[in-house]
């Protein structure tokens, strides 16, 4: 009878870190290769971005609403209801907008890699891409991750669009407001240094997202067990990457004077 | 491009086209295989027997290189797999093809995408015409004209078996590797692929190792026979040798 090895938790902690960077590694090496796989990307960047508008619209639209309506009391008791507009933007673009989409994605867009990735590792298919000489990593790994990096920060942005808008129909609730000073008074108050930081933390979200999916999938075991266990994973893990980086990209942002 | 390259590859015509000494394998403490030596000769059907879990699958995943083995020695055209690097293993996977038990076609894509895939990403064929020729010329060699457009969900067993072999064979590969070809199907399925499987041989001149435990298998299409066991091989020889052997594992196979 096989007996099991008992691997200490630490040595699997600093294996599945190894094998991370390995697979990182073979990500940024395939990105410039010469035979792209153009199709796919542009393929994966509707799957993944087409297909997440509608989710991510309506969260958006519904945070910035429902930010709107639960500040308005408060603002109104220190007579600083002329504020919201600016509170909504910055807090939506800053912070709000990048982390929950992300968080959104990560269960919609991750989830859904580590699936398909993991089931194609279990029919053999991946195995299939290899050994007929094909490239799966640069096919299956690079265009998805890419596509993560460049859909999430557009989705992110649409989402701050339509939270302004949500801002806006939940000021109208309580009284009427015109578009043209609403909309005024909340870009009146977003620089630069609100935007960019904002932008540059969804790609890197995206990244997170993408990279994680795919890890997880590509290196599930057999079984169709182990399918399900992949793409919880992969939402569970790159939710815990999300939140590393915004603290991280917080504190950057904070030395750099943003 | 890629084709005339192909063709400049020289065969070992002298030798086996495989050849593998002392082959070792084990995952953790579970050791699969132990000391498998084996040759493969030029347009040879190899059958390998076995019950479940002896280490086929294993074997044949060794000499694609799609696990690494432990201890021994594989060669392939007189190349040693292992010390092989990313891209000459590339090269040396494009003149073998592998039949998962499966078929593994890729579910996302209908069957012509699926025999489109090697050719415009291995071959790197851009031509159109070229490409849908080759597509129609395969899927009539193997049968099923009429799936071109179907999606891999639409097919059954034996169809899924059979355009999993043209995938393969579209890339005109010298050696087959077959993984339990006719698991899982009927009776009259299972002769048609081994029928499919011995054609391959007299049309394409390739040379196969093929796993099974399917006895009508192994009868028409092997020259060649091996039994194997916990890891070993334990016996070898013709059809009508190993039908007559005093063995009892042997002996089991054919009752």
């Amino acid at each position: 009878m096989a007996q099991e090895i008992y691997i200490p938790s630490y040595k699997r902690v600093l294996e599945e870190a190894g094998n991370q960077v390995l697979f990182m590694f073979r990500f940024f090496r395939n990105i410039f290769r010469f035979d792209f796989e153009w199709n796919e990307l542009v393929r994966q960047c509707y799957m993944i971005g087409y297909r997440s508008f509608p989710l991510v619209a309506i969260t958006g639209f519904i945070v910035g609403f429902v930010m709107t309506l639960q500040a308005e009391p408060t603002m109104k008791e220190f007579g600083a209801e002329s504020y919201i507009p600016r509170m909504v933007a910055v807090s939506l673009i800053r912070e709000i907008c990048p982390v929950i989409i992300a968080l959104i994605c990560a269960g919609k867009v991750a989830s859904g890699i580590g699936a398909e990735l993991g089931s194609m590792k279990v029919t053999e298919q991946v195995e299939a891409m290899e050994v007929s000489g094909a490239n799966p990593i640069q096919y299956l790994v690079v265009t998805r991750i890419l596509a993560c990096m460049f859909m999430i920060p557009l989705l992110n942005i649409a989402a701050e669009g339509l939270g302004l808008l949500g801002s806006y129909a939940g000021i109208n609730i309580g009284e009427h407001v015109s578009p043209v000073l609403f909309f005024n008074k909340a870009f009146t108050s977003i620089t630069f240094g609100d935007l960019l930081p904002s932008f540059i933390k969804t790609v890197f979200f995206g990244f997170a997202i993408g990279f994680v999916g795919c890890y997880k999938g590509y290196n599930s075991d057999r079984g169709t067990e182990s399918v399900g266990i992949a793409a919880n994973s992969a939402v569970v893990n790159a939710s815990l990457w999300i939140i590393v980086m915004d603290a991280i990209a917080v504190q950057l942002t904070n030395a750099l004077g943003y | 491009m890629k084709e005339e390259t192909k063709t400049e590859h020289t065969t070992a015509d002298n030798g086996p086209v495989i050849s593998i000494k002392g082959l070792a394998k084990s995952f953790g403490s579970n050791t699969v295989l132990q000391d498998i030596n084996m040759d493969l000769h030029k347009e040879e059907n190899l059958v390998i027997l076995g019950k479940s879990g002896t280490g086929k699958s294993v074997t044949i995943k060794c000499i694609v290189g799609l696990l690494a083995q432990d201890k021994g020695q594989i060669k392939v055209f007189n190349e040693e797999v292992s010390t092989l690097s990313e891209d000459q293993l590339k090269e040396l996977r494009i003149r073998i093809g592998f039949l998962f038990q499966s078929g593994a076609l890729y579910d996302s894509m209908t069957v012509r995408e699926n025999l489109e895939f090697p050719l415009r990403r291995v071959l790197k064929l851009r031509d159109k015409s070229d490409i849908d020729k080759r597509v129609e010329e395969i899927l009539e060699g193997v049968g099923l004209p009429d799936a071109i457009d179907k999606m891999p969900s639409e097919l059954s067993g034996g169809m899924r078996k059979r355009i999993g072999l043209a995938r393969t064979m579209i890339l005109k590969p010298e050696i087959m590797l077959y993984d339990e070809p006719t698991t899982g199907l009927d009776p009259i399925t299972s002769k048609e692929i081994s029928e499919l499987i011995q054609s391959m041989k007299t049309n394409y001149h390739v040379s196969s190792i093929i796993i099974t435990h399917d006895i009508a298998c192994a009868k028409i299409t092997a020259d060649r026979i091996l039994v194997m066991d916990s890891g070993t091989i334990v016996a070898e020889g013709s059809f009508d040798e190993l039908e007559h052997s005093k063995d009892k594992l042997v002996n089991s196979f054919f009752k």
